[in-house]
């Protein structure tokens, strides 16, 4: 009750008015101090390293915690590094496949379980089974699965009747495809289920009426699923987008960024010049690049999904 | 003016970044088992009809080999010998059992070390996770004061933002606090995140403001109404928020590589990598073992919480 008369004051006269004011007060403290324990660590553990890191990249901090402002000398180095520039190429790539291979599989995954076929409760768990698996067990059995010479994949391969089998990842042509084979089998099922439950909400009436209208298969689901879709298929971009942008364990305990520096992505740039060589101050920088990265392209498509609404 | 301006931004962003509530609602009754909206609808089975029913079993065999070929390759490797895990052509089974690289491990390596590391984490992260989180959750979706939406706002964009990118500022600091290698910097980095006041206060919104009004009335605090009404209402979303944080502590991998340099308190993920990258001539059999009995605490729970999990997903649309 409290809560309202609180935000109602205004025009009222002086005495309740210091008795709405001393309420709406109260009620600050109260709701603050809700917040307060989860915002504590909040705060100091997110916030404030984000604000260190617009500090930091324009420093040239490192090992010794020795920081000279530097300007902008970080950014016009990253310009001309080249394993920068390959592993923003790289992360790119990596994005542009993996994004839609995974919203085509986990759409189509979900296409097919949103039937009334026997063992769909089961494959609904099962397709889940990747994504709660350590990346750690992920990487080292697909490791062995690609493997060129003992691999089952390879000898499958051949047993179809190819005869020069890719070499995955020992092969710098092949490795990131392979990096994308297994990070879209660790998260369809993730996927599936968000498709899954879009798909629950198409109206079975506008199916009906489609098919009264004589179209095919493929024309009601271009028509009628996809669009009733929509907020589910933003959604999902939006996160897909993030997550392929940030990849970093996958890579990191699969091929460790090689052969050569054709896994290389920002992530790891940034951690290795932080990590691995303590230039803190330029691996920042780097780190600044992939943030703003980030938010650039989710706006992007908010506006995109905001002109599309109207 | 500003403060309702804030509200409608906090709330589009809010609605844009996690799935349609209708979404929800339906997962839910997938979540329950109930397969909802296909009844037995008596549509004959015209031949058309069956080739394609025929087609989609076809294509559902085929995920289910590529969804779990690795799995049983690897729970099937665990129990071969060191030198069949590589033998050409593949041999599925193994010739004999070796149950021994069961209790191998355990001996050749830290397991238990490990185990009891990754599981006081897991544990004690989730305990706070939870607990502040629903606490937080309770702030933001049943409280009105001044700074709310703005401070939402805040936990709601840093979705955007990979840890990735503030990964190194915040070793600096933890560092500088000195409880980097320590067990308590995981928990620090993980216990505190937006993750569970997210899902929390999409829960909370779900229930009746009336119940809390009424008990309001009847003299409840705030903090009686958050523990004696709200808590026990949303015990599925505790269980959600439970789950999926144990399983995301239990599994992370980059966290505990940056803090946890001492071999002491590596976690059960650090140790099978360091016992893949340490010893040139790795036994991949033991080490099958190792992971077989890594995940096989992960798949009970999920099995067990199957429902929570999809919940979660649903009303958060994000992982923890």
């Amino acid at each position: 009750m409290a809560t309202i008369t609180a935000t109602e004051a205004g025009t009222a006269p002086p005495p309740a008015r210091r008795r709405r004011s001393k309420l709406r007060l109260r009620n600050t403290l109260i709701g603050w101090s809700f917040i307060l324990p989860n915002f504590i660590g909040f705060g100091v553990l997110t916030l404030v390293p984000i604000v260190i890191l617009f500090y930091m990249a324009f420093t040239n901090w490192n090992v010794f915690g020795k920081a000279d402002f530097v300007g902008l000398a970080n950014f016009t180095r990253l310009m001309g590094d080249g394993s920068f520039r390959t592993s923003v190429v790289n992360t790119l790539y990596y994005s542009v496949m993996h994004i839609p291979l995974t919203i085509v599989v986990s759409l189509g995954l979900a296409l097919l379980l949103n039937n009334k076929l026997r063992g769909v409760a089961f494959f609904r768990t099962a397709a889940f089974f990747p994504y709660i698996t350590s990346i750690v067990a992920i990487a080292v059995v697909w490791n062995l699965l690609f493997s060129p010479e003992y691999g089952p994949i390879n000898e499958f391969l051949k047993f179809i009747g190819i005869q020069n089998p890719p070499g995955w990842l020992t092969s710098p042509e092949w490795a990131m495809p392979a990096v994308v084979i297994v990070s879209t089998w660790r998260d369809m099922g993730y996927y599936m289920i968000l498709f899954l439950a879009g798909l629950q909400t198409v109206p079975r009436e506008l199916h009906e009426a489609a098919r009264m209208d004589g179209a095919n298969t493929w024309q009601r689901f271009t028509n009628v699923t996809l669009p009733s879709l929509r907020p589910t298929m933003f959604f999902v971009t939006v996160m897909l987008t993030i997550n392929s942008f940030k990849i970093f364990d996958l890579i990191l305990v699969m091929t460790d960024g090689g052969p050569g520096q054709s896994t290389l992505v920002m992530s790891q740039f940034i951690y290795r010049k932080g990590f691995e060589e303590s230039q803190f101050g330029y691996a920042s920088a780097a780190a600044v690049v992939l943030f703003f990265m980030c938010i650039i392209v989710t706006i992007i498509q908010f506006l995109w999904n905001k002109r599309g609404n109207k | 003016m500003t403060e309702q301006l804030e509200k409608d931004a906090a709330d589009r962003l809010v609605s844009d970044f996690t799935p349609p509530t209708a979404a929800v609602r339906s997962l839910r009754k997938l979540a329950d088992g109930k397969d909802p909206k296909r009844g037995p609808d008596g549509e004959k089975l015209t031949p058309g009809r069956r080739i394609a029913r025929i087609l989609m079993y076809i294509a559902l065999i085929i995920f289910a080999i590529g969804l779990l070929t690795p799995f049983v390759w690897m729970v099937l490797s665990s129990f071969k010998s060191a030198n069949e895990v590589f033998s050409v052509p593949i041999k599925w089974l193994p010739e004999t059992w070796v149950w021994q690289n069961y209790i191998d491990i355990w001996t050749q390596s830290n397991m238990l070390v490990w185990i009891r590391n990754t599981l006081f984490l897991a544990v004690v992260v989730t305990f706070l996770q939870v607990l502040t989180g629903s606490f937080a959750a309770y702030g933001f979706a049943r409280m009105r004061f001044r700074g709310r939406d703005i401070l939402f706002l805040l936990y709601v964009g840093t979705i955007a933002v990979p840890w990735q990118s503030y990964m190194i500022p915040q070793f600096i600091m933890l560092s500088n606090f000195k409880v980097s290698n320590t067990l308590w910097s995981i928990i620090l980095l993980q216990a505190f995140g937006a993750f569970g006041v997210f899902l929390m206060k999409q829960f909370y919104e779900t229930i009746p403001e009336e119940l809390s009004e009424a008990a309001r009335l009847d003299g409840l605090s705030e903090y009686a109404i958050w523990r004696r009404i709200m808590l026990p209402l949303s015990v599925p979303a505790l269980a959600s928020l439970t789950l999926l944080t144990f399983v995301a502590t239990w599994n992370d991998y980059l966290g505990p590589l940056i803090y946890l340099r001492n071999p002491d308190l590596w976690t059960i993920q650090l140790g099978l990598k360091g016992f893949v990258s340490n010893l040139f001539d790795t036994n991949y059999a033991l080490l099958f073992a190792g992971l077989t009995i890594s995940v096989i605490p992960i798949a009970i729970i999920f099995l067990l919480g199957q429902k929570y999990f999809v919940e979660g997903i649903a009303t958060s649309g994000l992982k923890g």
